[in-house]
């Protein structure tokens, strides 16, 4: 899967989770959960969402490294081998 | 016959718009099942019914908006035969109006005794149709719920930091080994313990109605629910006390859905005996909340920082003292040392 389906993927998940999300207003390097204003319920069905769209497993320790939008795709593609 | 009719769901709703039924004529009922739902001026709510027996009459179209109290629907108890047609309640002054108005005084929901339809039922039921805007209206009724609780309720305030150090470790070492389906939030320790707390507190949990105190017998835990319109919701979690974490998650990833869904049951809405208020992992520091009347307690918890959080009492002084509510935070404090007792 390359980054773009990746990252398509991922910003669907998003937009289930805040509707009014626009792509073109996420900031590049900047956290996720603080730009979209995700809770912990939010990221928590977030991640659900995630590990059900690509099948892959995402401890709770690696939390940590789905920071930003970018982050999480290259976490995601490395992870999906 | 019995009357089923529009509940109070919150102390900050006087009055609902029936969007749907989900009965009709002819229907058994029985205690806790949905008969309608009905928009309050905070969300779309499924109306539970009480009372066991079949529905003889539906006296309310949806689209209409009603006071609390309306009579909705006419049920027949178990056993009872329909009477020979009844003829509404109506005064003659409201008679006189419906027919200046061209409303039929019949199809009116009344909120007089028996239903009887008044004259301002006729002209409500009259009333263009406004489309709301769900955000003023949430605004509204947290405006009425919160000036009413500064204005009635004397508020005192504690706070202390907790160390979350040790229900970090369990949490961790819970959710490694849990599916991210399965996984917990510390929101549901923080809910686990308050409700713990209560049990050994109990004048930290229940209703003040009428100049006195009823401490109730179960914890309805209500959670303070952001939406993302803006606004917020706290409907309640039952028994909280006595569910597992497990199954406590369940139902609170499902209550926060439904809640920001906007498809909550009345119960939910009626029923907190004690709020809990959590900032989450970002935000601020701290928070001084404010009670839901007629609650008597609610707990804030902080921005947790590196292992530690600030848990917060507002608690009314009409029920109880300084002294108890920092013995109340302070079992709650406990309770968290011990996560994998809770």
């Amino acid at each position: 899967m390359n980054a773009a389906e990746v990252r398509a993927g991922v910003l669907a998940e998003l937009r289930h989770i805040a509707p009014e999300l626009e792509e073109a207003g996420l900031a590049p390097g900047k956290p996720l959960r603080e730009q979209v204003d995700l809770d912990s319920m939010d990221w928590l069905n977030f991640i659900v969402a995630l590990h059900e769209r690509f099948k892959v497993e995402i401890p709770e320790s690696d939390y940590a490294r789905l920071g930003t939008l970018e982050e999480t795709v290259d976490y995601l593609r490395r992870r999906l081998g | 016959m019995i009357e089923f009719k529009l509940p109070s769901m919150g102390a900050d709703m006087d009055e609902g718009k029936l969007l749907e039924w989900k009965v009709k004529p002819g229907d058994k009922v029985k205690r806790g099942d949905v008969v309608a739902v009905v928009d309050t001026s905070k969300a779309a709510v499924e109306v539970e019914i009480w009372d066991e027996g079949t529905v003889h009459e539906l006296l309310v179209q949806p689209g209409t908006t009603v006071p609390v109290g309306a009579v909705l629907a006419l049920l027949l108890a178990t056993g009872e035969m329909p009477k020979a047609i009844e003829r509404k309640k109506v005064s003659p002054a409201a008679r006189k109006r419906a027919a200046e108005l061209g409303v039929d005084a019949e199809r009116i929901a009344g909120s007089g005794p028996e239903g009887a339809v008044s004259v301002e039922d006729v002209e409500k039921a009259r009333a263009p149709a406004v489309p709301v805007d769900r955000n003023v209206e949430m605004r509204k009724a947290i405006a009425a719920a919160m000036s009413r609780s500064k204005r009635e309720i004397p508020h005192y305030y504690l706070s202390d930091t907790v160390s979350l150090a040790r229900a970090a470790q369990w949490l961790g070492a819970e959710n490694a080994r849990r599916p991210p389906a399965e996984r917990l939030l510390m929101a549901v320790l923080y809910l686990k313990a308050t409700a713990l707390a209560c049990k050994s507190f109990p004048d930290m949990n229940g209703h003040y109605r009428d100049g006195a105190f009823k401490p109730a017998a179960a914890v309805h835990a209500g959670v303070a629910i952001s939406l993302r319109q803006g606004g917020l919701i706290a409907p309640a979690l039952h028994d909280v006390e006595r569910l597992p974490l497990g199954d406590l998650m369940k139902q609170l990833a499902d209550l926060v859905k439904r809640a920001r869904a906007g498809s909550l049951r009345s119960s939910e809405m009626s029923d907190p005996t004690v709020t809990v208020n959590n900032l989450g992992e970002g935000g601020v520091g701290s928070v001084f909340p404010i009670i839901y009347p007629p609650q008597v307690a609610i707990v804030g918890f902080g921005g947790v920082r590196g292992e530690r959080v600030v848990a917060s009492l507002a608690a009314d002084h009409r029920v109880s003292d300084g002294h108890r509510g920092s013995l109340f935070l302070g079992e709650i404090a406990r309770l968290l040392q011990e996560p994998e007792k809770l």
